[in-house]
């Protein structure tokens, strides 16, 4: 499953959904990625930019490789766009397989790929204005643990 | 030839998206990089640093060297902070 969508989700739906009709699976992982505000940097909104045709396709990519690599039974991958308000959650990740390790392995393994490889792009909405939010070295460095 | 901008590069340009017809000399994307720098000040000055942008060809990432013709449509990506 893959999901692209600017539509607000139920995390423990979409997990339910996911886990159905899977008796041979021991192990399940979900990750949700939620809008952060604190007090240190309070925003009122993230925007997400995104190009679907280009996300559907190297998100597809990245979940094939996935399943492969840690012989998952299955992966979804969810990822919203958008305005989302602090507390919304932005995406979710899930993964199932027969132990503990390759669902989570897998499930860390989607993540790091999706942050520096799924063509979307944050924009912090604050009092005073909005801000491109930069990318981080620290997640091209997670990413390339797995190569 | 269809050109897109996305995030903070689109909104330095002021617009979403170009049609462009290169020279036949422009064969790869690197060529075509190249080619659009020299021809927009502000494409110029906001790939500076050229190698932090991923590149596209028809809604797949594609490695610079890859060759292009002009019914693709290739989009020129800022880093991305998905996730």
């Amino acid at each position: 499953m893959i999901i692209i969508s600017n539509a607000p989700f139920d995390p423990g739906a979409l997990l339910t959904e996911f886990q159905n009709n899977h008796p041979e699976a021991g192990a399940a992982v979900t990750f949700t990625g939620m809008v952060r505000s604190t007090p240190e940097r309070p925003i009122t909104a993230l925007i997400l930019e995104c190009y679907p045709d280009l996300a559907q396709n190297e998100i597809a990519a990245i979940r094939t490789a996935a399943i492969a690599r840690f012989n998952l039974i299955d992966a979804a991958i969810l990822h919203r766009y958008g305005r989302l308000v602090p507390g919304e959650p932005i995406m979710q990740v899930m993964t199932l397989a027969p132990h503990r390790q390759a669902a989570f392995d897998g499930a860390q393994y989607l993540m790091d790929y999706l942050k520096t490889d799924a063509p979307f792009w944050k924009q912090e909405e604050t009092e005073t204005g909005t801000e491109w939010v930069e990318a981080k070295t620290a997640d091209d460095t997670a990413r390339d643990r797995w190569r | 030839m269809k050109i897109l901008y996305f995030a903070w590069l689109r909104e330095r340009l002021n617009r979403a998206s170009d049609d462009v017809t290169p020279p036949a000399e422009v064969r790869t994307l690197n060529d075509l990089i190249t080619w659009l720098r020299a021809n927009d000040e502000a494409l110029d000055l906001a790939m500076a640093n050229p190698k932090q942008f991923k590149l596209s060809k028809n809604a797949r990432i594609v490695p610079w060297e890859t060759e292009i013709t002009d019914a693709d449509t290739i989009a020129i990506l800022p880093p991305m902070t998905g996730g």
